[in-house]
């Protein structure tokens, strides 16, 4: 048994033994989980992929005379301004002004939301453009400057869900290719895209959510960020193995950080054709070996961790809830899966592993030098939370 | 002894002025080049390009370009008409399974990077449309 403060002390002594989630179950069949648990201290987890309920709250400081923004678009791309004077929240799936969508389908959705905070973090200059109703204390009706990340007073990224636990891989049983957020599917099952960092990814290691709730400390980015709510539609009290991982998405986790202190490698806009755009983030956090069972859950491998299949076609828009079957990420990463019966041999991932696997590094690597403190939960995510539908009434209840 | 038979990947830039010159069939007939096209924008009054393997012998390949570019064409026998930006790629793989040709395919199992080799590429385009991270562009 060690505590937070145990594991700070090493981290602050550069004494930590840290290993990745990619790297555990292989030091912890060859010391045993006895010895493996009074060893080592933390195991980083990590995952690289879009996560399209991302965004940022901006404060751009006040002009002379002041305004009041009541709209406006960072590079085209609509921000919202229902907040005080000069914050905007700018949201990653927003489209530039005047993308024609999917009008002639399947559009292109070159920039976006997610392509601005991209820029942002890249350095970029980029233009602000607002306009205002005027008051007698924010004259200003109209604004159009030039800024970067610096000029800003505060540039927070505030993300109300993150790190799905788990989550579908999406076929196509239709007649014709359709387009959607798991990327472009053939018709007749033809092939399958899966999202999910499988056994490196920072819930799965973590299933019962023993060490991270609101309060845990994240490498967001590259920034030291947290959690600081439960996801939006977390669902923890989804079905299980019997070995306690979940079978479908079930949990999420709202992250927030400083994004003047990310990388811009690990923060970047992505198009999706006939879809939209979204932004792709580099997550990575930190497990506190705290005990056997603590470390035990840190080597799920692959072949352990099961996804549903679910049909983009007609299941997915209609919400059927239908699932197909269910394979192992082991068999997603080999590249073949069998549904209804019949084998899928075209099998790509929208996760990056190599990125995933790169952030677990980076963190370890933070975590041996000392420039990396983890922060024990204040709250604990609900492990019984289930997702609930929208319901289309005709009246008033 | 017959010259050994070698494929190479060729670009041509065509000015305006040289849209309706029927090169390729000189490539055939006068250098006994077996032409496979990949690409092409061929358009009066237009700028054009093609894409093309040419197989024959060294010497053929090489009399044949010479005879390409007294025609003002810009020969480019680089072999980039799609290009991968490796700062671009997050190597995620979601391209792997639409590169019917396997030119982007992982290599390595451990580390699961996406290797582009350019020599399998058929110009499809295909990753140029689809990849999230416009990690994949086309010269033209």
């Amino acid at each position: 048994m060690k505590t937070y403060e145990q594991i700070n002390d090493r981290i602050a002594s550069g004494k930590a033994v840290v290993l990745t989630a990619d790297e555990i179950m292989d030091y912890v069949d060859k010391k045993g989980l006895k010895a493996a648990a009074k060893e080592v201290d933390v195991v980083t987890t990590a995952t690289f992929g879009p996560m399209c309920s991302s965004g940022c709250f901006l404060n751009f400081g006040h002009s002379k005379p002041k305004i009041r923004m009541s709209e406006a678009w960072i590079a085209d791309v609509l921000a919202y301004t229902g907040l005080a004077a000069v914050d905007v929240y700018l949201g990653c799936t927003q489209l530039r002004h005047g993308d024609p969508a999917n009008m002639y389908p399947p559009g292109e959705f070159r920039y976006g939301g997610g392509h601005v905070i991209e820029d942002l973090v890249a350095g970029k200059t980029l233009q602000l453009f607002a306009l205002s109703y005027g008051t007698d204390c924010y004259p200003l009706r109209e604004i159009r400057t030039y800024f970067t990340i610096d000029d800003l007073n505060q540039a927070t990224m505030v993300n109300p869900r993150n790190c799905y636990q788990n989550y579908n891989v999406a076929i196509n049983l239709s007649e014709q290719t359709i387009y959607t957020y798991m990327g472009k599917l053939e018709p007749h099952q033809k092939n399958a895209n899966y999202c999910s960092a499988g056994q490196l990814s920072p819930l799965l290691n973590d299933p019962f959510y023993e060490t991270i709730g609101v309060g845990t400390r994240v490498w967001l980015a590259g920034a030291h960020g947290h959690v600081y709510a439960e996801g939006t539609q977390h669902a923890g009290g989804g079905a299980r193995t019997p070995e306690g991982v979940p079978i479908g998405g079930a949990g999420t986790l709202a992250l927030t950080g400083d994004m003047k202190q990310m990388k811009k490698e690990f923060v970047r806009g992505v198009s999706f054709i006939g879809y939209g755009v979204s932004l792709a983030l580099g997550i990575g956090i930190p497990i506190p070996i705290l005990n056997e069972e603590v470390l035990r859950r840190t080597c799920v491998r692959d072949r352990d961790i099961l996804a549903p299949v679910v049909d983009y076609g007609f299941d997915y828009p209609q919400n059927t809830g239908n699932v197909l079957g269910r394979v192992s990420y082991e068999q997603l990463r080999a590249g073949r899966i069998e549904v209804n019966g019949k084998m899928i041999e075209e099998v790509g991932s929208l996760s990056s592993y190599p990125k995933a696997l790169e952030i677990a590094n980076l963190l370890a690597d933070e975590l041996r030098r000392g420039d990396f403190q983890l922060a024990a939960p204040l709250a604990p995510l609900r492990k019984d939370a289930k997702m609930k539908p929208l319901v289309k009434r005709r009246e008033r209840r | 002894m017959k010259d050994k038979s070698v494929t190479r990947k060729l670009m041509f830039y065509f000015p305006k002025c040289v849209c309706d010159e029927p090169i390729i069939y000189h490539l055939v007939k006068d250098y006994q080049l077996i032409v496979n096209i990949y690409r092409a924008k061929v358009t009066p009054e237009e700028e054009g390009y093609l894409v093309l393997d040419v197989t024959g012998s060294e010497k053929a390949i090489r009399r044949a370009i010479d005879f390409v570019k007294t025609f003002d064409v810009t020969v480019n026998s680089s072999g980039k008409g799609v290009v991968r930006d490796e700062e671009r790629c997050a190597h995620c793989g979601y391209c792997v399974p639409y590169c019917r040709p396997g030119a982007l395919k992982i290599e390595d199992r451990a580390t699961r990077k996406v290797a582009y080799d350019e020599s399998e590429c058929i110009e499809c385009l295909a990753c140029v449309r689809i990849c999230p991270f416009g990690a994949c562009t086309s010269a033209f």
